[in-house]
Formats: structure tokens, C-alpha cells, sequence
């Protein structure tokens, strides 16, 4: 008679224990990229969603730039380090479109006018898509801002740096993805 | 009779604008900040002050002060930002639970009071049959007759 009475409580307190664990379980960080890459192993991109194209119509892949070295770089005029960070970018961009590569930009939860006027403001040349609400960038693990991710030239993740990039992180990076043939 | 004419015609003309802003009032950037996610902080934005809050702020005032109602600057933040910008939960994936725990939650509550409710009325007697069994007529009669002794 006491366990009658006691089921549904039970059985709605394993429910509830099993909502909380799956909402933990989505919500979580994913390292896989982090470390995959440490380890110096290449892997496939976590996904290749066509994203919207900052400033033009239609939508754009990083998969469209297979054959280059590609440094995609998450950034946000709302985040001071990403500006900070914006002029070694461009920079980096100079260099590897003179080389095969290009750097792709990823901004993120922003409306289009604000990153135009950012993108005039630091002169950039390099292609941005549009990751309207971060559900791209959460794909890849991402933690904070900025973040770059060098993807070589078959279109294989090959490095990740989870903060600002730094001009040795960039000359020791890329140069020798440069180097490899498609 | 035609003066009653251009008089009726001339307040109906008055009074159009002033039904049309009933019909679609202005928007104000405080009754729809409550409604709308900052998108970093994951909180509403009423109570959010981080840099995209500010931001997303200042789209909303811009659009407003473009004269755009409630819902065209509802419609154009999920153009810029995506749904996940209003605070609503769309209606798939792990966000339909927020629709379905408060529904369950409701049809379990409205079960549990028709089942007490209809627990209390078969407890309670039925008018014309008496409320005591005999002993404990008798023993209530007893005692009263003491009383007014």
C-alpha cells in the first residue's frame, strides 16, 4: 500500500533527475578540436553549415575555400580583445592571401550595420560570415572570444587557439601549413 | 442635415489616427527589453548589462525611433539575431519542455482537485439522511439532556 502510494514520485523525481542530466549534458563545452589538435592529429571540422555572408546576400562555407590555408577568426566589435586582436588579423590575411590562403572572419551575435562599421573601421579585406545567434561557433567548442582555428589546405582542422592570437602563435603556425600542398 | 453629415465625417476623420495608434501602439524600448535574450548572457535583457546587451539595446532604440511597432522590431531582431533572440522558447528540441513541464504541471493539478473534490463529495452525508449513525444520536441527545438539566 506505502509503495502504491509512493510510485509516482518516484517515478517523476527520475524524470526531473534525467531532464537536469540532459540539459547538463547539451549545454557542456566540447573539447574534442582542443585535444585533438594538441596531440598534432587533423581533424574534420565540427560542421560545415552554410552561414549568412556579412555585408552581400546569399550564405557562405568554410568548405568553400577548401584547397587554402584558411586562419578562421571568431570576433565581435562588442569584444575589446577581438578588436585589440582585429589589426594582427588583417595583417595575418595580407600574408596568406599573397600564399594561398585567406583569413575567413566569423562574427558573431551581432547585427550586421555594428560589424560593417567595424569591418570599415579596422579596413578589413578578409570575407566574414554571419553566426547570427553563436550556435556555429558552439559547434567548435568555443569558450570565449575572440578564437581562431587554422584549417589546412584538405580542409582538416589543424590548430585551435581558444584566446587572442599573438604574432609568434601565427609565424609558427602557419608558415609550415603553407608549405603543404593541397 | 448635411451639416450633420460633414460634422459626423469630420470627427470620423479626427478620430481615425488616434484609433489606428490604438490599434498598433509604440514601442518603448522597456516593454520590450523584458521580452528579448541578451544573446551572451543568456539572461533577459532587462537585466543584462554586458557590451551585446548594450548593443542589442541600441538596435532596438534605433528601430524604434524609426517608428517600427512592438512586433516589426520583434520580427527584426530575429532577422539580425536569429529566434533565440526573443525570450520565448521555440517549440522544438530540449526548449519544448519549457512548453510541456508547466502544461503537464497544469493538467496534474487540475486532475488532483477534480479527484479531492470528488473525494470530498462522497464523504460528505446526503441531504435528507441523517449526519449520525444511531448510537451517536443517542449518545448526543444524552448529553445535551444533561445540559439542560
Amino acid at each position: 500500500m506505502r509503495a502504491r502510494a509512493y510510485w509516482p514520485v518516484t517515478v517523476a523525481a527520475a524524470l526531473l533527475v534525467g531532464l537536469l542530466a540532459y540539459g547538463l549534458t547539451t549545454t557542456g563545452a566540447d573539447t574534442t578540436l582542443d585535444s585533438a589538435t594538441a596531440k598534432g592529429e587533423r581533424v574534420d571540422p565540427p560542421t560545415a553549415a552554410s552561414l549568412p555572408v556579412l555585408g552581400g546576400s546569399g550564405s557562405g562555407s568554410l568548405a568553400d575555400y577548401r584547397g587554402k590555408v584558411v586562419l578562421v577568426n571568431v570576433w565581435a566589435s562588442w569584444c575589446a580583445p577581438c578588436r585589440d586582436e582585429l589589426p594582427l588579423i588583417q595583417k595575418a590575411h595580407k600574408m596568406l592571401s599573397a600564399r594561398g590562403g585567406t583569413v575567413v572572419g566569423i562574427d558573431v551575435k551581432e547585427n550586421s550595420g555594428a560589424a560593417l562599421e567595424a569591418v570599415d573601421e579596422f579596413g578589413l579585406t578578409f570575407p566574414n560570415l554571419r553566426d547570427r545567434d553563436g550556435s556555429f561557433v558552439r559547434e567548435w567548442g568555443q569558450t570565449g572570444y575572440p578564437e581562431n582555428y587554422v584549417i589546412d589546405r584538405e580542409g582538416r582542422v589543424a590548430a585551435v587557439r581558444r584566446f587572442p592570437v599573438t604574432q609568434k602563435w601565427l609565424d609558427e603556425t602557419l608558415p609550415p601549413l603553407l608549405e603543404e600542398s593541397a | 442635415m448635411t451639416r450633420a453629415l460633414l460634422t459626423a465625417l469630420l470627427a470620423l476623420l479626427l478620430l481615425a489616427p488616434a484609433a489606428a495608434a490604438a490599434a498598433a501602439p509604440r514601442a518603448s524600448l522597456t516593454d520590450i527589453e523584458d521580452e528579448v535574450m541578451c544573446l551572451e548572457c543568456g539572461t533577459a535583457l532587462n537585466v543584462s548589462n554586458s557590451e551585446v546587451a548594450d548593443q542589442e539595446r541600441e538596435f532596438i532604440a534605433v528601430l524604434i525611433a524609426q517608428g517600427m511597432t512592438k512586433r516589426q522590431v520583434k520580427d527584426a531582431l530575429v532577422a539580425e539575431y536569429g529566434p533565440r533572440v526573443l525570450a520565448e522558447p521555440s517549440d522544438d528540441g530540449f526548449e519544448l519542455t519549457a512548453w510541456l513541464v508547466p502544461l503537464l504541471g497544469a493538467l496534474g493539478a487540475l486532475a488532483l482537485v477534480t479527484f479531492t473534490a470528488r473525494r470530498w463529495r462522497g464523504a460528505r452525508p446526503v441531504d435528507g439522511e441523517p449526519a449520525l449513525d444511531a448510537e451517536d444520536a443517542r449518545r448526543l441527545d444524552a448529553e445535551l439532556a444533561a445540559f439542560d438539566r
